[in-house]
């Protein structure tokens, strides 16, 4: 069918005659005024024919479930293809979600945030907004995340009337930043972090204008890749437009424009409904940390980059009377010069994903959600920089553990009301990230972000173990890919994945373990590495006593003796297993490069060099202690847990049999275990002393520059955190750390 | 209107449940009585008698004492005051700043390190149950993690006195 646009019915081409900012800046007023989403406080809709409702919302959503399963085909990146990291959802004119597809939902809200943008920016008169055209955006000052999640924005029109936007994101490979892969670490301004498309028109009539296709040749490496994902992109919503046509063929455009606003509503009192169900009315506190290891880089970046820093999240949530759900990172440090700043879009989606998996894991949710949320993001801080100039390049690198508070919070509500199902020790990070690039293996300039690390073990749940080796924060489908996948893209051949020993955080029940994968760089003459994770800190922690999953390490071998080793069909390392004994180390020769530089720019890798990628496990739940000693006993068998750490940590005593296998003591567990309960006793003292001892240490300021610098700034940017650190360890109204800004 | 028997609630307070019990109780419709049977189970497995009002966790609980007064309780009966402070103040510490203490827990590399952050437990003076552990650098003040609204929650939300 044609859609045409009937520019006779006003001067706006939104509904009866009206611009699109005036449609939002209304929306905006009744919301503010009634606290109702466009001022509806009754669901006349649902109310009077509850089926019909429901069958519009599944024809919808459906749709959108199947624009994201069957774009993604298109796709050639293992990143979309292998591990989904794609979404779709359907907006109402003024840029408001209506429904969304699985996958990345991250992004539901940050596409939201550029369409408002156009609009408040006037793009209804220039560049215009017409049947047929594109918009791409990835520019999270506007309404994303970073560079590597690239969206598609299409407008939907019948009869002349704009009624809404179908978009499509997919995380792409490479992004054109002078440095390689999806998301470079080292920029330090807006201007490095790669190609940026802030919200451009790049096609009408349903086609991409010819100038942008051809800039985009020559824009990012691996073009092929980029164009591909971009059809995937445009697929999907072409398939969302024709969705959404069916329905009002069938229901009528009014039903239709009355739908998508109740619906919106219907989610907005779902979710108030859903905290009321759920959660106790209170104040949560659930700060985390994230270590960034530039210090090691002078000389490569300038002097305010080149330093360590300590990011400071301190994440509130309070849970009102009437279920009103504010969440605060009052206190949190500035933004910096690295390259993991989080702008409020970014924030957004960070909420969103992590909302979507625990308090409204249902497929009802919409921006009516994001309407009942209030958010303080200090202005000046990490997660809303007053400098938009600054690099967002991987804003997950503080986004993953800023938010990492959230499934704690949560759980503490839940335990409360005794829904222990769903509690969850926290979320890991979603690392180690391995990321590259250079000459690959076809002779071309290459970009890879391996995202086998969507696939880290979850935290503990209050009554069994977290899983392994199945989840990131950020994409509730998680697949770690097959390795022939990645080997196709990558010049690094896998030697050996397998699950890594300790990388569960211990508890009573114990986060899910994480696994190892040890790559060789091979068939080019050079590739340059990226780690990333945390390093010098745990992100997060463990619930009633669990402990936080391992904090990372980085390491290498280079300058291998792997050639021959192949050559004479030599043994060579496929498991690392143990830093205190490393098997990596044990079965080849080489220089060895091991340290907590967790952060840092490309590593210059040669062909035949070795390298560690430790993907993270989950946090623990509970007293170690009170782990079933049988299931201290599997881990030890299934290679879970390194034996030394049986009784160190669990109080568990057991022996090896002559076939091998590791064998219960009852008794001299049970011994061990009152043991370690009366050491702790002997060896621990009251808070209230501690307290005086560390005051000392406080009023002497005796940190390490990093930690210095996260109070100097947190007590900077926030005066009520300023005084909630004064009040704490009783200093003067005027206290401040020396050299504080 | 989903509804659990006291039997059940109890297996899933013991760990009891499978996985195909539990995820069913995950994707279903929320049972409205889970918080008057849950105390009920939870009240049978303490020795005390203290009406349970809100449980912290495992071993913690705000209860109501014979003299009206509100504290947090711990399972072994440790008392830590009024249940606005936070009980940590009342608690022993052990502190893991240093390799050894946490490579106890961690191959060496795999900690964090001394001086960007230590391990913070809080044990409970009676019996020595490791009750909460904090990840924070060093001179951060101690998290208060949870300060619920008792007298909102039980009027407001229960639609009973508290």
């Amino acid at each position: 069918m044609t859609i045409t646009t009937d520019q006779s019915r006003g001067a706006g081409i939104g509904w009866g005659g009206q611009p699109l900012r005036t449609m939002l800046e209304e929306s905006e007023r009744r919301f503010s005024e009634t606290g109702h989403y466009d001022g509806i406080d009754r669901l006349t809709l649902k109310e009077a024919d509850p089926i019909r409702y429901e069958k519009i919302f599944s024809r919808l959503r459906g749709g959108m479930v199947n624009a994201r399963e069957t774009a993604l085909n298109i796709s050639a990146s293992p990143i979309v293809r292998e591990i989904g990291e794609l979404c779709f959802a359907l907006y109402t004119p003024e840029g408001d979600s209506i429904t969304l597809s699985t996958g990345i939902m991250v992004h539901v809200h940050t596409m939201s945030d550029a369409i408002k943008w156009m609009i408040r920016n006037n793009y209804e008169e220039n560049p215009g907004i017409e049947d047929g055209d594109i918009f791409c955006n990835n520019d999270a000052f506007i309404g994303d995340v970073h560079n590597a999640d690239v969206q598609d924005i299409l407008p939907i029109f019948w009869e002349g009337e704009l009624i809404g936007w179908a978009a499509g994101v997919t995380h792409v490979i490479d992004v054109g930043a002078p440095l390689p892969s999806g998301m470079p670490m080292g920029p330090i301004h807006r201007y490095e972090d790669g190609f940026m498309l802030s919200a451009q028109k790049v096609g009408s009539k349903n086609r991409l204008h010819r100038d942008y296709e051809l800039r985009c040749q020559t824009a990012v490496r691996l073009p092929f890749y980029w164009m591909l994902d971009q059809q995937t992109r445009i697929a999907g919503c072409q398939m969302i437009k024709e969705a959404v046509y069916r329905v009002i063929r069938e229901e009528g455009i009014e039903t239709y424009k009355r739908f998508i606003r109740e619906v919106i509503e219907d989610g907005r009192q779902s979710f108030i409904q859903r905290v009321k169900e759920l959660t106790i009315p209170g104040k949560y506190v659930v700060p985390s940390f994230m270590d960034v290891t530039f210090g090691g880089e002078a000389g490569r970046l300038p002097p305010e980059a080149a330093r360590d820093t300590l990011m400071h999240a301190p994440l509130e949530v309070e849970i009102g009377a009437a279920g009103e759900f504010k969440v605060s990172f009052e206190g949190a440090s500035k933004w910096g010069y690295h390259s993991f700043n989080a702008p409020p879009s970014a924030m957004q989606g960070g909420l969103w994903v992590l909302l979507t998996q625990s308090l409204v894991p249902n497929d009802k949710v919409n921006d009516g959600a994001y309407f009942a949320i209030q958010n303080n993001l200090p202005y000046g801080s990490w997660a809303n920089p007053d400098n938009t100039f600054c690099s967002v390049s991987i804003a997950w690198v503080y986004l993953i553990p800023g938010y990492s508070g959230i499934f704690r919070a949560l759980s503490m509500a839940y335990v409360g009301r005794g829904y222990l199902e769903e509690v969850l020790a926290g979320h890991p990070g979603t690392w180690n990230m391995t990321q590259g690039g250079g000459l690959n293996h076809y002779g071309q300039p290459g970009a890879w972000t391996n995202f086998e690390m969507s696939s880290c073990g979850t935290s503990a749940r209050y009554v069994m173990d977290g899983e392994d080796t199945c989840a990131a924060m950020w994409n509730p489908e998680g697949d770690m890919g097959d390795v022939e996948a990645w080997e196709i893209l990558e010049p690094l051949l896998y030697l050996g994945r397998r699950i890594r020993p300790n990388s569960a955080g211990p508890g009573k029940f114990r986060g899910g373990s994480g696994f190892e994968s040890i790559r060789m760089v091979y068939n080019t003459p050079s590739q340059v590495l990226y780690n990333l994770g945390e390093g010098n800190v745990f992100l997060g922690t463990g619930l009633f006593g669990g402990y936080p999953a391992f904090a990372g390490y980085r390491q290498s071998i280079k300058q291998t003796d792997m050639a021959r080793r192949i050559a004479h069909q030599l043994p060579y390392p496929i498991s690392d297993e143990d830093p205190e004994n490393s098997q990596m180390v044990a079965h080849v020769e080489g220089v060895l490069e091991r340290d907590k530089r967790t952060i840092h720019l490309p590593d210059p890798h040669a062909e035949h060099d070795l390298y560690l990628s430790v993907l993270r496990g989950g946090n623990g739940l509970g007293d170690v202690l009170e782990r079933d000693p049988a299931a201290v006993v599997r881990d030890l068998n299934e290679g879970y847990l390194l034996p030394r750490f049986a009784v160190s940590t669990y109080g568990v005593v057991a022996i090896q049999n002559a076939a091998g296998e590791w064998e219960l003591d009852t008794a001299a567990t049970d011994e061990q275990r009152a043991a370690m309960r009366r050491e702790r006793i002997a060896q621990s003292m009251p808070v209230e002393e501690w307290i005086a001892q560390q005051r000392a240490r406080v009023v002497q300021q005796d940190f390490i520059a990093p930690v210095r610098q996260m109070y100097q700034e947190s007590m900077s940017l926030s005066p009520t955190w300023a005084a909630h650190f004064r009040t704490f360890w009783n200093l003067d109204a005027d206290w401040s750390l020396e050299g504080g800004a | 209107m989903t509804h659990y028997d006291m039997s059940t609630i109890a297996d899933l307070v013991d760990g009891k449940l499978e996985w195909p019990q539990l995820k069913a109780m995950m994707s279903n419709f929320k049972d409205p009585d889970r918080f008057a049977t849950y105390i009920a189970v939870l009240q049978e497995r303490v020795s005390w008698d203290d009406p349970i009002l809100l449980p912290l966790g495992p071993h913690l609980f705000i209860v109501r004492k014979p003299d009206g007064s509100i504290v947090t309780k711990s399972r072994s009966g440790y008392e830590f005051g009024d249940y606005r402070q936070n009980w940590k103040l009342q608690a022993r510490i052990r502190v893991r700043d240093s390799d050894a203490s946490l490579e106890e827990l961690y191959p060496a590399m795999m900690h964090c390190t001394p001086g960007w952050m230590e391990l913070r437990e809080y044990i409970d003076p009676l019996d020595g149950t490791l009750l909460e552990v904090e990840a924070v650098p060093p001179g951060y003040p101690i998290v208060h993690s949870f300060q619920p609204d008792l007298e909102t929650f039980y009027r407001e939300w229960l639609g009973r006195p508290l």
